[in-house]
């Protein structure tokens, strides 16, 4: 593999993740200085859960836009799952393996559905999964009226505390549902992509489709496969969301596609396909956490810290691409 | 394909329904319009139903215009609705603040210089966009997720979040008055609509639009300035997005209608990877749409049930060139 002699970090020191973790380490130097709150394992695990519902969600839609599709619809399929294993759970009672199952089982199926109206048809998969949003989110709202669950089963209540350790003088720390969901589905998703011969497949089809097929890959069942992770990953996010907020409520997940859309694509993921890691993908989900948490400490009213993520995103993006243009003409000119 | 004498009417209404979207629209149209006159009676076609479906259409109708634009030169939007929230709070906050007590020079001026102030916020977003798209070369998504944040943070910081009312007679009358039983605000889609269908249908500009939206690379080889082109159209775009909002203002308001802008746009044959569509398929789309949403109320049933048909109807429709045993494009 040719490696630049001149680059101290050599491929990596060119890559997009490169850009976007020196951003965050400064970020977190300059946070850390203001606030003294910022740098403590408090703030980090408080961060961790509550970044597992998108970052769980993020690395869904990442296999998806890897293999060359996308899907919106995923917040609707949350929803879905979440209302309905919660109300069996509480009508015929469950465990926590039951309940992950079933989630798994409603996130799966509707994503195979969006698979099949996208092969099947052979409708884009932009225009399937806006229509699926629609589908889904409207007859839950209709069948069950919108009503909230506010009473869940106890063991589900009180969630999971693993591995407990001290840190300093009085305050304990734990692994909770959320940490351990969000981590294994980190890990998950890296042995997937990096791991397995189905991985390469998929960067193989996102980055030509018609190429893939002749070389016989079995297109349907990679997109088949694919489209049902992210359900699955959405089953899981909304118990994960269930658990934090202590209550099912069928209207607040949909609407928050966008911020995963963020989070993955800052993380570098192309939305023409077959470009996209699964460290990228965790790193735009940090820098988004970061800054949010961070114009929270430094004393920002609530009411303007919107804008300065706003602010933020459109300057990265900007510089990453102007860097990125630099790059390309220097070397259209060697 | 088999002779055309021996097509079975399902095979004849395929290919017609095949022939393009337009067609495929107007056929499900009047489906629509025979199922829901049979479902609902009279009542249906009464002229208050006609005219509360007129004056609900026209504000999804001029964002999903603007969507129109995006789409059409390859990208997409997602700023419209916060572009449009920012204007219209900055119409109300001059409105409330400098209107005059009394009728007269300055009561008009006023009004006069709000809207045009609203237009300007709406061409400086749009501006932003154009020149982060096509001079930084960042994706459009990414962009405009930015300024959408962006201008949906200023709102809300500069609002916190409170709803502004209180408008004269002549702004609520753009949103609320009829002209000789029309609704005022469809004139101002038609007036939003004509114009955009004449550009892009008449002029050298709108060739451009089509020819960036299909292939982009190609069309810059070939002599247009395709950052210039992509510049004024962005900013076009907010401008006329503005006006879907002049009587109502508040930070949040409207954000549900983003994907249903989409969904408007590629139900009206709009190809959401650019450069195919037509503002008549849109309008037909918009009136589908429409037509659903009304009988469904008169229906009463729920509007989120209309919302999941919306979601199978967006699907049907994508499908049908698939049926006719046409090659995908």
């Amino acid at each position: 593999m040719p490696e630049s002699r001149f680059s101290p970090f050599g491929r990596f020191g060119r890559s997009h993740e490169f850009w976007l973790l020196t951003v965050i380490l400064a970020l977190c130097a300059s946070l850390g200085v203001a606030n003294a709150q910022f740098l403590t394992m408090q703030n980090l695990f408080d961060l961790l859960t509550s970044y597992a519902f998108v970052g769980i969600l993020a690395l869904g839609l990442l296999v998806v836009l890897i293999a060359g599709g996308i899907d919106i619809s995923f917040t609707a399929t949350a929803s879905v799952a979440q209302y309905v294993t919660l109300s069996v759970a509480n009508a015929y009672g469950a465990n926590w393996i039951s309940v992950f199952a079933f989630a798994i089982g409603i996130g799966g199926a509707l994503g195979a559905l969006n698979a099949i109206f996208i092969q099947k048809l052979r409708i884009p998969s932009i225009i399937v999964s806006v229509a699926t949003l629609n589908i889904f989110y409207g007859l839950l709202i209709f069948f069950t009226g919108g009503k909230y669950i506010y009473s869940l089963p106890d063991w589900f209540a009180t969630g999971v505390f693993w591995f407990e350790f001290e840190w300093g003088k009085d305050t304990s720390y734990g692994v909770n549902l959320q940490i351990l969901a969000l981590a294994v589905s980190f890990l998950v998703t890296w042995l997937l992509l990096n791991r397995t011969n189905i991985g390469r497949q998929i960067y193989a089809m996102g980055g030509n489709a018609d190429a893939a097929q002749r070389l016989g890959f079995h297109i349907f069942g990679l997109n088949m496969l694919v489209y049902c992770y992210m359900g699955v990953m959405a089953g899981i996010a909304s118990l994960v969301q269930a658990q934090l907020a202590q209550s099912v409520a069928p209207t607040v997940l949909v609407g928050k596609e966008l911020d995963v859309v963020a989070a993955v694509v800052l993380g570098g993921a192309s939305l023409m396909g077959g470009v996209g890691t699964v460290f990228g993908t965790f790193l735009g989900l940090a820098l988004l956490a970061i800054l949010q948490n961070g114009i929270i400490l430094l004393g920002v009213s609530s009411y303007w810290s919107p804008f300065f993520v706003g602010l933020v995103i459109l300057i990265s993006v900007s510089a990453t691409a102007w860097s990125q243009r630099e790059r390309r003409t220097r070397g259209a000119r060697a | 394909m088999s002779n055309a004498s021996t097509l079975s009417l399902r095979g004849r209404l395929i290919r017609l329904a095949g022939s393009g979207p337009i067609a495929t629209l107007m056929l499900l149209l009047v489906a629509l319009w025979v199922v829901f006159a049979i479902a609902i009676g009279d009542r249906f076609f009464s002229a208050n139903t006609l005219q509360s479906m007129a004056f609900q259409m026209p504000e999804l109708g001029i964002l999903s215009l603007a969507m129109m634009l995006a789409l059409l030169s390859g990208g997409l939007n997602l700023s419209i609705i916060s572009t449009a929230n920012l204007s219209g709070l900055t119409i109300a906050f001059l409105l409330t603040r400098y209107i005059p007590g009394s009728q007269g020079v300055a009561w008009v001026g006023v009004q006069v210089l709000a809207i045009a102030a609203g237009f300007a916020v709406a061409a400086l977003v749009g501006l932003v966009n154009g020149f982060v798209i096509a001079y930084l070369g960042v994706s459009p998504i990414l962009a405009t997720l930015g300024t959408m944040t962006l201008c949906k943070g200023l709102a809300i910081g500069l609002t916190r979040g409170n709803v502004i009312s209180g408008f004269p007679e002549p702004i609520v009358f753009i949103g609320n008055g009829t002209v000789f039983g029309v609704p005022f605000a469809l004139i101002v889609l038609a007036l939003c609509a004509l114009p955009v269908a004449l550009m892009l249908n008449a002029t050298p500009f709108g060739a451009k639009v089509y020819m960036i939206g299909s292939n982009e690379k190609a069309s810059r080889y070939s002599g247009v300035d395709t950052r210039a082109v992509l510049l004024k159209l962005l900013a076009g775009v907010a401008a006329v997005v503005m006006l879907a909002r002049f009587n109502s203002a508040n930070a949040a308001y409207g954000e549900s209608y983003l994907l249903v802008t989409i969904l408007a746009a590629v139900l009206g044959g709009v190809d959401p990877f650019g450069g195919f569509g037509k503002v008549g398929g849109l309008l037909l789309a918009l009136i589908i749409l429409q037509v659903i949403s009304s009988a469904f109320n008169l229906l009463n049933l729920s509007q989120f049930l209309t919302l999941a048909i919306w979601g199978g109807i967006l699907i049907a429709v994508a499908a049908v060139p698939h049926l006719g045993g046409k090659a995908p494009r």
